[in-house]
C-alpha cells in the first residue's frame, strides 16, 4: 500500500523534467495507481528554472502539490540548492554528479549519478531524462519496470523508439547497481 | 472506462464536446491554451468550428453570435481576457444568449503572474461587467470534476439561456491527475419555439423564453438595450421593470438546479472550512489530517460560486463556532460568507502566487481550540 509517494524533478528548461513526471505519472495510472504530476515553470520555457513534481498513491490524493518530497531528482546545482531541505530526512536525493557537486548540508541519502554523461554515449543528451526515469523506476520500486517502458513509449516521437528503450534500460541499470550496491 | 492521465484543460475540452459545444472562439492565453490548442484540433473532426479570434473582444462577439444560430459555444480565457470580454458577458446576458466562458485563473491584476495560480476574479465573475445581471459561477477543483462542471456549465447556459463561466486556476487546469470518463451523462438543450406566432422574449411561464435559431426561419431583434417581448428597444419603465427583475429571477427560481456544494465531515462538525477551486485540495487534506487527530472540523466545497450558496452558509453559522476560509486572494469568498452568519470567520489568504500548503489551514483551524 502506498500512502502518499512525493516525487521532485527538478532543473533546468529543457531537460524534459515536465515530460518526465509525466511519464512516471501516466506509468503509475496504467499500473492502476491514483497519480497526480504538476509543474511550475516561468514564462520563458528554455534555460530558467523549471521543476516537476508527481505524486503516487493507492488512495485519493488530495494535496496536489509535493510537501516534503520522497524522492528529489536535482539536474542542476541550483536546483539542488533550492529544494534539497524540503526532503524528507529519510528520503532519497539523486543528483547528476557532474552537474550538482556541492551535495553537503542534507540529512538526506544523496546518490550522484553521471545521468547527462549516460544520455551523451548513447548518442543524444536529449535522452537523458528517460536516463533518469529509468534509474528512478529501479531506486522507487513502485512501478512496474514493463510499465513504465509502456508508458515511455507511447510518449516518445515516432522512430526514437529505439533510442529511448536503451536511454530507459541505461537507466534501469544504473538505478539497479545503487539498490544492489 | 479506462482511467487515463489528463490534464484540467484538457477534461474542460472533452467535457465541452460531450455537452454538445461545436463552435469555439478565443485567443490562447497562459494558462488556458491548451485548451484552444485542443479545441483547434478536435472540432473540425467533429463538424464543428474553431476560431483563433484577433483578441477576446471578438472571441466573446463570436460565440455569442454562434449560440444566437443554435450552436452551443465556449471560449476560454484568464484575467487579462477575462477583463476585456466584460462588456459582452452583460450583452449575453440581457439578450439571454447562451455561451460558456472558460476563465483559468492566473496571478494579477492586469497580465500579473501568467504561469501561477490565483483566485482573484471570483467577485469580477459575478459583478464584472456593469448592471445587475444574472450570471452562473461554477468553480472545480479536480481534473475529474473540471469535465463535469463543464458539461453543467453548458446544461445551465442552455437551461436558463445566460452566461455561464467556468472559473478555473492554473492549479486546476495544469495539472494532470486520473481520469474516468463518467457514464450517463446529462445532456440539456436550449428549449426552441415550436411553431404559431414567435415573440421572443415573451415569457412562457417558465421565466425562460423559448429560442429561436437565426437561420431557421424565425425573425427577431436582438438588442443591448433594455427591449420589450419583441426585442425591441423600450423606455417604458414598466417594461423595464419587469424584464430586469425576470433576468434577475431566472438563477433564484432554479436555484437548486445549478447549486452543488459538497459536504465532509459536516455531522458533527465544530469548526467548517468553506473551501472551492485549488485551495480546497489544501482544505480537505488538512481537515482530513486534523479528523484523525479528533478534532471536530468539516468541510464544504461550493462547486458552484454564483448564486452564492447562502442559505447552506447560513444553516451551517447555526451550529459551528468557527468558520475558515482559505482563498488564493485577500477575501473575496469570506466577506460573501460574513453576509450570512455572525460567528466568527477567519480568512486563510495567500496570495504569493503559490497554492497554499495544508499547514496554513490547520493552524486556522486549530486557532483558539485547547
Amino acid at each position: 500500500m502506498i500512502d502518499r509517494y512525493e516525487m521532485r524533478l527538478a532543473g533546468s528548461g529543457g531537460q524534459g523534467l515536465i515530460l518526465a513526471g509525466v511519464i512516471l505519472a501516466e506509468a503509475a495510472v496504467l499500473d492502476g495507481k491514483n497519480a497526480v504530476q504538476s509543474q511550475s515553470y516561468g514564462a520563458a520555457s528554455r534555460g530558467g528554472a523549471s521543476m516537476s513534481e508527481v505524486i503516487i498513491s493507492d488512495g485519493e490524493i488530495l494535496y496536489p502539490k509535493a510537501l516534503n518530497p520522497d524522492l528529489f531528482l536535482a539536474m542542476t546545482q541550483q536546483a539542488f540548492d533550492h529544494y534539497s531541505a524540503d526532503v524528507k530526512d529519510d528520503g532519497l536525493i539523486v543528483v547528476d554528479s557532474e552537474l550538482v557537486k556541492d551535495t553537503s548540508g542534507v540529512d538526506s541519502e544523496v546518490i550522484g549519478i553521471p545521468i547527462i554523461h549516460i544520455a551523451r554515449n548513447l548518442g543524444k543528451v536529449i535522452v537523458a531524462n528517460i536516463v533518469a526515469i529509468g534509474i528512478i523506476t529501479s531506486l522507487t520500486g513502485l512501478i512496474d519496470k514493463k510499465t513504465v517502458e509502456q508508458a515511455v513509449l507511447a510518449r516518445v516521437p515516432k522512430g526514437t523508439e529505439k533510442l529511448n528503450r536503451s536511454a530507459l534500460n541505461a537507466g534501469f541499470e544504473a538505478g539497479d547497481k545503487e539498490v544492489n550496491g | 472506462m479506462r482511467a487515463r492521465l489528463i490534464q484540467g484543460n484538457e477534461a474542460c475540452v472533452e467535457g465541452a464536446i460531450t455537452a454538445g459545444c461545436r463552435f469555439f472562439a478565443g485567443y490562447p492565453i497562459t494558462p488556458s491554451s491548451e485548451i484552444a490548442e485542443l479545441m483547434s484540433l478536435k472540432l473540425p473532426e467533429l463538424g464543428g468550428v474553431f476560431i483563433q479570434m484577433e483578441d477576446e473582444i471578438a472571441s466573446i462577439s463570436a460565440i455569442i453570435g454562434a449560440s444566437l444560430t443554435g450552436k452551443k459555444a465556449m471560449t476560454a480565457t484568464s484575467g487579462p481576457g477575462f477583463s476585456l470580454m466584460q462588456e459582452n458577458i452583460g450583452f449575453a446576458s440581457i439578450t439571454e444568449t447562451p455561451v460558456v466562458i472558460v476563465n483559468v485563473q492566473r496571478g494579477g491584476p492586469s497580465t500579473g503572474r501568467p504561469t501561477s495560480p490565483s483566485q482573484g476574479d471570483v467577485m469580477q465573475a459575478r459583478w464584472g461587467t456593469h448592471g445587475d445581471h444574472p450570471v452562473v459561477v461554477y468553480c472545480p477543483t479536480s481534473v475529474q470534476e473540471t469535465f463535469e462542471l463543464t458539461v453543467e456549465s453548458f446544461n445551465t447556459a442552455e437551461m436558463l439561456r445566460v452566461p455561464v463561466i467556468l472559473l478555473s486556476d492554473e492549479v486546476i487546469a495544469h495539472m494532470r491527475e486520473r481520469f474516468v470518463p463518467p457514464e450517463n451523462i446529462r445532456v440539456i438543450d436550449r428549449k426552441r419555439p415550436s411553431g404559431g406566432d414567435y415573440i421572443p422574449f415573451a415569457d412562457d411561464g417558465s421565466g425562460v423564453p423559448p429560442m429561436a435559431d437565426f437561420g431557421s426561419g424565425y425573425r427577431y431583434h436582438v438588442t443591448g438595450l433594455i427591449h420589450d417581448e419583441t426585442g425591441f428597444p423600450s423606455e417604458d419603465p414598466e417594461v423595464q421593470r419587469k424584464l430586469l427583475e425576470r433576468l434577475m429571477n431566472k438563477t433564484e427560481r432554479y436555484r437548486d438546479e445549478i447549486t452543488f456544494v459538497d459536504e465532509y465531515h459536516t455531522e458533527d462538525m465544530d469548526i467548517c472550512v468553506i473551501s472551492y477551486g485549488s485551495s480546497f485540495r489544501s482544505s480537505i487534506h488538512a481537515v482530513n489530517e486534523l479528523r484523525k487527530k479528533g478534532v471536530k472540523v468539516g468541510c464544504l466545497k461550493l462547486k458552484t460560486l454564483w448564486p452564492f450558496p447562502g442559505e447552506k452558509v447560513k444553516e451551517v453559522g447555526e451550529t459551528v463556532k468557527k468558520i475558515v476560509v482559505p482563498e488564493l486572494n485577500f477575501g473575496q469568498i469570506g466577506d460573501e460568507v460574513r453576509k450570512y452568519t455572525h460567528i466568527p470567520v477567519i480568512g486563510v489568504n495567500r496570495y504569493d502566487g503559490n497554492l497554499m500548503r495544508p499547514e496554513e489551514i490547520k493552524n486556522a483551524i486549530l486557532e483558539g481550540v485547547n
